[in-house]
């Protein structure tokens, strides 16, 4: 696998992504937003942070990059696509994952590690965990209460307890397809005994191992 | 032309932010405030004179970028 990693200005989780996808084997490049060509590449991430400075919207302003016309059409031939936090915000406003999100239910920055429960393994993120496996990963999120109306996103990550007021507990969801993936906690900073868990490889392994597409 | 757009939340979604605020003015005795939502108003200067045209635009805006059609409704006004 060898992933694109969308910088768009104000991210600041690029360099960990890169650092836990290359550290299990994978191989990531950063690609700067404005760039239009992710040919030769077998899928995508948008890592967290605070793109174009959340104004307006988490979200709304990235969606419109050069580069997410090219994430939309990878999505659309069944590339992995993977937003984490900002960038699953980013994902909700460009319409390839159902919702959008609102701020926590208490209005507090959410900065600890959460526990979360895998209830559907059929997406990028989730492939290679077991139903029912708990993961502790840590969130570090403002804005992180999803909303979905239509009721069209899959959850395939729930929280354990209820941190954020996130619509049926969502840490995590999928499009029909399970190809695009937002989540919301960060698997890339629990990669390593080091920094207090290990539980997202499995997530970071089963987006590395996602059938890749024909060119 | 000026434009003003206003922003509302759908009552059906939450407004954790409103809800603070409304048990802010409950502590200090405006107990008679019933509801608080956090809506949006963004003002915009906009080039044109034809205010059925304008508004078109500025509607255009709000349907692509300036409201989520998710959680959000929005009202254009133009002054004229």
């Amino acid at each position: 696998m060898r992933a694109a990693v969308v910088v768009f200005p104000g991210v600041n989780c690029e360099h960990d992504v890169v650092h836990a996808l290359t550290a299990l084997g994978g191989e990531a490049e950063l690609v700067w937003h404005r760039d239009t060509d992710l040919s030769g590449f077998d899928g995508v991430v948008l890592p967290g942070g605070f793109a174009h400075g959340d104004a307006l919207r988490t979200g709304a302003i990235a969606r419109f990059s050069p580069a997410m016309r090219e994430v939309a059409r990878l999505a659309s031939v069944g590339a992995p696509v993977l937003g984490i936090c900002n960038g699953w915000q980013i994902l909700c406003e460009s319409g390839l994952i159902p919702g959008a999100h609102i701020a926590n239910r208490d209005l507090s920055f959410i900065c600890r590690f959460v526990e979360v429960e895998v209830v559907d393994t059929n997406s990028i993120l989730t492939r290679y965990a077991e139903p029912g496996q708990r993961l502790r990963i840590p969130l570090n999120s403002y804005e992180g209460s999803w909303v979905d109306p239509s009721g069209a996103g899959r959850v395939v990550l729930r929280y354990v307890d209820d941190p954020n007021g996130s619509q049926d507990r969502a840490a995590a969801v999928a499009n029909a397809a399970g190809n695009v993936v937002g989540v919301m906690p960060h698997p890339e900073r629990a990669t390593d005994e080091l920094v207090g868990s290990t539980d997202g490889q499995v997530l970071l392994e089963s987006f590395l191992r996602a059938a890749p597409v024909p060119a | 032309m000026r434009v003003t757009v206003t922003i509302d939340r759908r009552p059906e979604i939450a407004d954790p932010e409103g809800t603070t605020v409304k048990k802010a003015l409950h502590e200090l005795g405006f107990t008679e405030t019933t509801s608080v939502r956090m809506d949006r108003v963004i003002h915009l200067d906009v080039d044109g004179d034809d205010p059925v045209r304008v508004k078109a635009r500025v509607e255009a805006m709000c349907h692509q970028l300036l409201a989520n059609p998710v959680l959000e409704d929005f009202v254009v006004e133009v002054e004229t």
